[in-house]
């Protein structure tokens, strides 16, 4: 039996952020408790280990940005750029994020538990984000790969330019963007949002949300438009 | 960038420690915006005494004279409080008229502000610095406005410093970049409005004292702002009795807004609002694009 890690503490009243970032880019296992983060940006950026790290107040920018692997709990809320860019691993915050919450992610999962802001899930390549609450306004935008599960609305123009990321919506979704529809709830859907609100630890009917993607006219090329192609070549 | 803070305070709690709260704010925006720095407080002023605030930038220049100048453009008394290269000219004679005198007559002056509660100061440089530089921290009043500068669409000089104000008692912090200002600037200077700088964010400022000074309520004056003004920004505004902070609907700009029972505040970034008196438990949001949120106090 192995024992169970000491928990470190990090209060950032008395420590350097570039300090506790160092730290938990230097551990390779273990808990960390990180206390007074007062709004400052990047803190748990680009972790990179099997590390469990719980921030105590809110977070400025990029929180828990690039991360992979471990896991990065805020108790309270974030601002622009949570997990932006995450890998694998798991980003949940018990209060709302602002702007481009996950955005670009790779990998991993993003939850919040609270609402998430503008441009949730912005060019997102294959993580899954979970939002308890509402979304706000051009979130999804062209994003390419991945899951957005939003429990709450969803702001104006969902899923602009959207590739091929799914975007499940529990309640109203006040517009479409451009190329963005409304498509079938398969069962190999419901099964994927039944297995993120697993995940994410949150209780909801995965029947009960609408499944919206692009309509693919967007990005492909229509035969329609060869006229105009073959003219605009030759100049 | 550029960082801007609003502290409007709803009780009389904290109104001796206005100033020392702005500062603190202002302190944690200073990464946004090293260029410059300004501040705009309002306090309960002396009933029928205008105060306008007026720059000479990097100058020490004979105050008296401008003093007694405008003392016989309005025919009423003007004191003279000079700090640093500002002063505050106070009379009881019509403030619209000694800021247009100025403008016609002092091109080495610029005019910040005129009205019964409010003061602006601005100066290049450190925002730390130019919190010290005028006094800040010892300020009381109700509510607040300040702005770090990172320079985009005008030269790093004092003039092109925020807080604007145009009309009496009326300001605006802007962080974006409008794109129509030119031409706004000259519909607006055919209704009366009088420009002092090239800036863009001055440009909203003036509309938003024509919108005042044609009857509109501050929502009324910012529903149609949100028509009139074409390009990116977070504004925080205040009036003699009130707040009102607007986004534009694309919302690139951040804002978070922070209240109490005894406050609301609002930043370009929370950390500015974490050394706010019991910030822990106050609710905070991010404003929504194209919404207007207004704060006023009761008389």
């Amino acid at each position: 039996m192995s024992t169970p890690h000491p928990v470190t503490t990090v209060d950032l009243a008395e420590t350097p952020l570039r300090d506790l970032n160092r730290t938990l880019h230097q551990a390779r296992q273990g808990s960390f408790r990180v206390l007074n983060p007062r709004g400052a940006h990047a803190v748990a950026c680009g972790i990179d280990a099997d590390i469990a790290v719980e921030v105590h107040g809110s977070v400025g920018y990029y929180c828990a940005g690039m991360h992979q692997k471990g896991s990065v709990y805020v108790d309270g809320n974030a601002s622009t750029g949570l997990a932006e860019n995450i890998m694998s691993g798991t980003v949940r915050i018990s209060g709302s994020a602002t702007m481009s919450a996950g955005a670009t992610g790779h990998g991993g999962l993003v939850v919040i538990e609270g609402n998430a802001g503008a441009r949730c899930g912005i060019s997102l390549k294959g993580a899954d984000i979970v939002v308890g609450g509402n979304v706000g306004h051009m979130s999804a935008f062209m994003a390419q790969a991945g899951n957005l599960v939003v429990l709450g609305d969803a702001g104006a123009d969902l899923g602009d330019s959207v590739y091929e990321a799914n975007l499940y919506v529990r309640g109203e979704v006040v517009s479409l963007g451009a190329d963005a529809t409304e498509k079938d709830m398969r069962a190999e859907h419901v099964r994927t949002v039944a297995g993120l609100l697993d995940a994410a630890g949150m209780e909801a009917d995965p029947v009960d949300f609408k499944r919206y993607g692009s309509a693919r006219n967007l990005y492909n090329f229509h035969i329609d438009d060869i006229d105009a192609e073959v003219a605009r070549r030759a100049g | 960038m550029c960082g801007i803070v609003g502290l409007f305070l709803k009780t009389e709690r904290f109104q001796p420690r206005l100033g020392e709260l702005t500062a603190s704010m202002l302190h944690e925006m200073r990464d946004r915006g090293p260029d410059s720095a300004g501040f705009a407080v309002y306090d309960q002023g002396r009933a029928g005494t205008t105060r306008i605030t007026v720059l000479a930038e990097g100058q020490r220049p004979d105050w008296s004279r401008t003093g007694a100048d405008l003392e016989n453009v309005l025919e009423a008394e003007v004191s003279v409080r000079p700090i640093r290269d500002h002063a505050v000219l106070e009379t009881a004679g019509d403030g619209s008229r000694a800021r247009q005198w100025l403008i016609d007559n002092s091109p080495e002056l610029d005019v910040l502000s005129y009205g019964t509660q409010i003061e602006i100061y601005k100066a290049v440089g450190d925002p730390d610095l130019v919190a010290i530089n005028y006094d800040l921290r010892s300020r009381s009043g109700t509510h607040a406005l300040a702005h770090t500068r990172m320079a985009t669409e005008s030269a790093v000089t004092t003039n092109g410093s925020h807080p604007f104000a145009t009309g009496a008692d009326t300001c605006l912090v802007h962080n974006g970049s409008l794109s129509n200002y030119n031409w706004l600037r000259t519909r607006l200077e055919r209704q009366g409005e009088m420009f002092q700088t090239e800036n863009d964010s001055e440009v909203a400022a003036g509309y938003l004292a024509w919108r005042l000074r044609e009857g509109d309520s501050l929502k009324q004056a910012l529903e149609r702002a949100l028509l009139a003004l074409d390009g990116f920004f977070t504004f925080a505004i205040g009036i003699e009795d009130g707040f009102a902070i607007l986004r534009d609907p694309i919302a690139c700009k951040p804002a978070i807004v922070a209240e109490t029972d005894d406050w609301v505040a609002m930043s370009s970034e929370y950390r500015a609002i974490t050394h706010l008196p019991d910030s822990g438990h106050a609710t905070v949001w991010e404003p929504a694009p194209g919404v207007i949120y207004t704060w006023t106090r009761a008389a």
